[in-house]
């Protein structure tokens, strides 16, 4: 238990597998507060099995995971009172209008309002987001990140997805801002982010060799011979 | 909740109430006033099974024959079973929507149990289709010369039944949220399940037409409800997690 500091997401050799093929092992690093890790890693390296693991949606992995100190899942409870994650799937209800779906995660009118005009929806509050398009409603998600109430710990799947550049500026300054703030990011994207302090973790380098089932078979059959 | 209230920092007195409320935004009634908000935005999916409910029952007489004293028998047997089949059809599009656009996963995520997200979906499933149903079938009754002894029995057992349904469909319907085509399988799932409720809810109308109390078939309905209002949430909160991990 080397960090005790409020809010700070450490991990310790985590390794994680997906239908029993091994996606990486012996992934180390801690998310301490104002500061942002970036996952890269080709597709299916597992960024968004990591992801899952961290907002503990998925719990066959082996290693450690700290939030606070305190190992998961029983610190998940307090982590997700700290969360704010938006993954692949935004999150977004398309038969609400943007404000009703900020009301929906608890931000007042006003809030909501401001944070809308933000991420440039401003004269769209009270349109159906299944009118809007498919940029317009990843910002619609990103939205939450504007909010005052916004908790500390965002972990984010790919934020800047269907984003145009002026969206990706913006976004990049409010998160610059959130670190200040002594918030903390985690993010995955197949884009340069910039930002200060930000940790790239390549999940390349922590890539299990894979064994496919006939070398696998074939060690087994030596192994046998060799009895 | 109180964290989140003082990470919002107090910028006045002013807006101190909207602010708790916005802390309580996740609360059961915020969850059941927005998915009732749903709801009524999606009015085809609410007079769809209604008018299933309808137009077969409509199609009984000229299916089986016009004869009113076979109509009366089989009566309540087929208010309840087509009752039953448009619980089903409409209980399957009760997570798929939020299990794609990512809002069942954020859910999920919640500090407060899935449990009570569950039963708020459930509660309004149940208020545009199994309430509904229940205050049509006296006149589905008289079309199928239902004695007038029957109506209170069918409606009364129709509410607490399919209120049962709904709840028990929820279960199905979170098991098969991450299939493609689920129909057939959740009916599968489901129907068996609907077993209990069905032969209590048909035993009520029969009790009272053949003149006897009727009230130990009622208990037994309300006992269902209570056991599965329990229960179910519970069940279908545990699939939905076990869907998610996909």
């Amino acid at each position: 238990m080397t960090s005790n500091l409020p809010g700070s997401l450490e991990v310790r050799d985590l390794s994680c597998e997906r239908d029993g093929r091994p996606l990486f092992s012996g992934l180390s690093f801690s998310l301490e507060p104002g500061s942002a890790v970036q996952v890269l890693g080709a597709n299916g390296a597992g960024k968004s099995t990591l992801i899952r693991t961290l907002i503990g949606s998925a719990d066959d992995f082996s290693g450690d995971i700290y939030w606070c100190g305190t190992p998961y899942p029983s610190a998940l409870p307090r982590m997700r009172q700290s969360l704010l994650y938006i993954g692949h799937k935004a999150g977004v209800r398309r038969g609400l209008t943007p404000l009703e779906n900020l009301a929906w995660y608890g931000a007042t009118r006003s809030d909501a309002l401001r944070a809308l005009e933000a991420v440039g929806l401003y004269g769209y509050e009270d349109v159906l987001c299944q009118q809007l398009s498919a940029g317009q409603g990843r910002r619609v998600a990103l939205a939450r990140l504007f909010l005052p109430s916004a908790p500390a710990l965002w972990i984010l799947d790919e934020p800047l997805a269907a984003l145009d550049v002026g969206g990706v500026a913006s976004l990049e300054a409010r998160m610059s801002g959130h670190l200040a703030a002594g918030g903390m990011v985690l993010l995955t994207s197949h884009q340069p982010v910039n930002l200060e302090s930000l940790l790239q973790v390549d999940l390349a380098n922590y890539q299990v060799p894979w064994v496919s089932g006939a070398d696998h078979l074939l060690d087994l059959q030596e192994v046998h011979s060799g009895d | 909740m109180a964290t989140e209230t003082m990470a919002t920092g107090n910028e006045g007195g002013a807006g101190d109430n909207e602010r708790l409320e916005a802390a309580n935004g996740s609360g059961f009634f915020t969850l059941l006033r927005t998915e009732l908000l749903l709801a009524l935005r999606s009015r085809a999916d609410i007079v769809n099974p209604l008018l299933f409910f309808v137009t077969v029952l409509a199609m009984m007489p000229l299916g089986i024959g016009p004869d009113p004293d076979m109509l009366a028998r089989m009566a309540p047997g087929l208010i309840w079973v087509m009752a039953l089949l448009a619980t089903l059809l409409s209980q399957e599009a009760l997570f798929r929507g939020d299990f794609e656009d990512g809002s069942l996963e954020q859910l999920s995520l919640q500090p407060q149990p899935l449990y009570f997200a569950v039963l708020a979906k459930v509660a309004v499933h149940w208020l545009v289709t199994g309430l509904p149903l229940a205050v049509l079938s006296p006149m589905l009754g008289m079309m199928l010369n239902l004695p007038s002894a029957g109506y209170l029995p069918l409606v009364i057992s129709l509410l607490l039944g399919t209120a049962s349904l709904s709840l028990i469909g929820a279960v199905g319907a979170a098991l098969t949220v991450a299939l493609r085509r689920p129909g057939l399988l959740l009916a599968l799932i489901i129907m068996p399940l609907y077993v209990p409720v069905l032969i209590f809810g048909t035993g009520t109308v029969q009790a009272a037409l053949d003149g006897y109390s009727y009230s130990a078939q009622l208990a037994v309905l309300a006992a269902i409800l209570a056991a599965a209002s329990a229960l179910a949430p519970l069940a279908a909160a545990g699939a939905i997690r076990i869907s998610l991990d996909h």
